[in-house]
């Protein structure tokens, strides 16, 4: 979607700002955020595709104003409703007032080291050859859904070319909204930064982005 | 947000996160979905156990060992589990190696997608509109604010993130360090360096 996450190219968002010596976390919250995050993650109820679109559907001024831990909660907020875990009552009161959907798996803290020591890898076999070839010209497609992809708007309708064919993977455009893996070839595609940003370009650089098969055409 | 009894600062919006956030965890916990020691656990891992320092080890191992250089370069994920580092935002990895002719930068302009396994959690900035935004258009802008400036000679490859695909950055290895071990070499690698917004330090440099 065309949302506020997609902000390659953007203008106007000011400095960088690098915080020395950062800490993790600015406040107890966002420990209990990160935390919350990836407990309920657990769940099994959702993929991470629904929660990366979950957090680019906030209004693109709150998307914006948040700090990424916000980002994160509010989203985590709609996730919580829409598979019926918690309620909007349940939020504005801060205490539980019904019961609500039982989830697969309750990640305890004996499972803690487990679990982040898997990860979620999301590689996927898929019966046909890659269609692209590393060196091959490809394009990429101009399109503008509503809902989620991962081709960002800057790298839509450019041509570039196939350094390296990385692998299969889910398919986060369909897997995102319920309609299944569908694992694809995944592709890094160079483009010159004169194809993408046109005049005043800088000469010197170049931009890749890693592109689902069905994202890319012959050029 | 909603009041709540026990805070009275409703026009600073860290104190409403706060309280938004104690709320969530109330609900979830008093439903019996989270475990709050799990989310210490969870906490205390990327607070203690898992960082910089592993990627830092990535690295300086890649300077040392030809073989686990070239290893890194056909299978990074491979390579990195060899170091026990894998998991979470780990699970699909890709080294790129800087050269004299050419600097990495690591960007990821739709999200936060950051390589958790070896770099730990991002920095704010990281994650943030004025490096997403810039990144892919204005590079060396971007490293100015970071203090590096490179000659314009110097190609500049950034790589968005945009699959699961997470990218770590091999710096150059500065010079004057042949001598050096590897604990020593990893004192070297900034988390900066591993995503290209910095070079390794000079020998001498400090912490």
């Amino acid at each position: 979607m065309n949302g506020a996450q997609d902000l390659g190219g953007q203008h106007g968002m000011g400095p960088v700002a690098p915080e020395k010596d950062e800490p993790y976390f600015h406040a107890e919250w966002e420990k209990r955020a990160l935390g919350l995050t990836l407990s309920c993650g657990a769940f099994g109820a959702w993929t991470i595709d629904e929660s990366r679109h979950a957090r680019e559907s906030l209004p693109p001024a709150t998307y914006l104003a948040a700090s990424y831990y916000e980002i994160w909660i509010r989203a985590l907020e709609t996730l919580l409703k829409r598979h019926g875990f918690v309620s909007a009552a349940e939020l504005a009161e801060g205490r539980m007032l019904e019961k609500g959907t039982e989830p697969k798996r309750i990640l305890t803290a004996d499972r803690v080291a487990g679990v982040l020591a898997k990860g979620g890898p999301c590689d996927r076999p898929v019966a046909e050859a890659p269609v692209f070839a590393v060196g091959q010209r490809v394009r990429t497609r101009n399109f503008n859904p509503e809902t989620h992809t991962r081709l960002p708007r800057y790298a839509r309708a450019k041509t570039g070319i196939v350094e390296a064919v990385q692998g299969s993977f889910v398919f986060p455009d369909d897997n995102a909204h319920g309609k299944g893996e569908n694992p694809q070839w995944v592709y890094t595609v160079v483009f010159e930064a004169q194809e993408i940003w046109g005049e005043g370009a800088d000469p010197s650089l170049t931009v890749s982005i890693d592109a689902w098969e069905s994202y890319l055409e012959r050029a | 947000m909603h009041d709540h009894d026990d805070h009275d600062h409703h026009d600073n919006h860290f104190s409403d996160m706060q309280a938004r956030v104690k709320a969530l965890e109330t609900v979830l916990t008093q439903k019996g979905l989270i475990d709050p020691a799990a989310i210490d656990a969870i906490v205390d891992t990327y607070e203690t156990k898992v960082g910089p320092r592993n990627g830092a080890r990535v690295v300086a191992k890649a300077w040392s060992e030809p073989d686990f250089a070239d290893w890194l370069s056909r299978d990074a994920t491979a390579a990195i589990a060899s170091l026990d580092y894998t998991g979470r935002q780990g699970e699909h990895m890709r080294a790129v190696f800087n050269t004299p002719e050419t600097h990495n930068l690591v960007v990821c302009t739709l999200c936060s997608c950051y390589p958790w396994a070896v770099l730990g959690l991002p920095p704010v900035w990281y994650k943030a509109p004025p490096y997403r935004s810039r990144a892919v258009i204005d590079p060396r802008g971007v490293l100015e604010e970071f203090g590096l400036t490179l000659p314009d000679t110097k190609k500049i490859r950034v790589w968005d993130s945009t699959a699961e695909l997470r990218y770590i950055v091999i710096p150059e290895r500065p010079e004057g360090t042949e001598g050096l071990d590897q604990e020593a070499l990893a004192d070297l690698v900034t988390r900066d360096s591993m995503i290209g917004t910095g070079l390794a330090r000079p020998v001498g440099a400090g912490q």
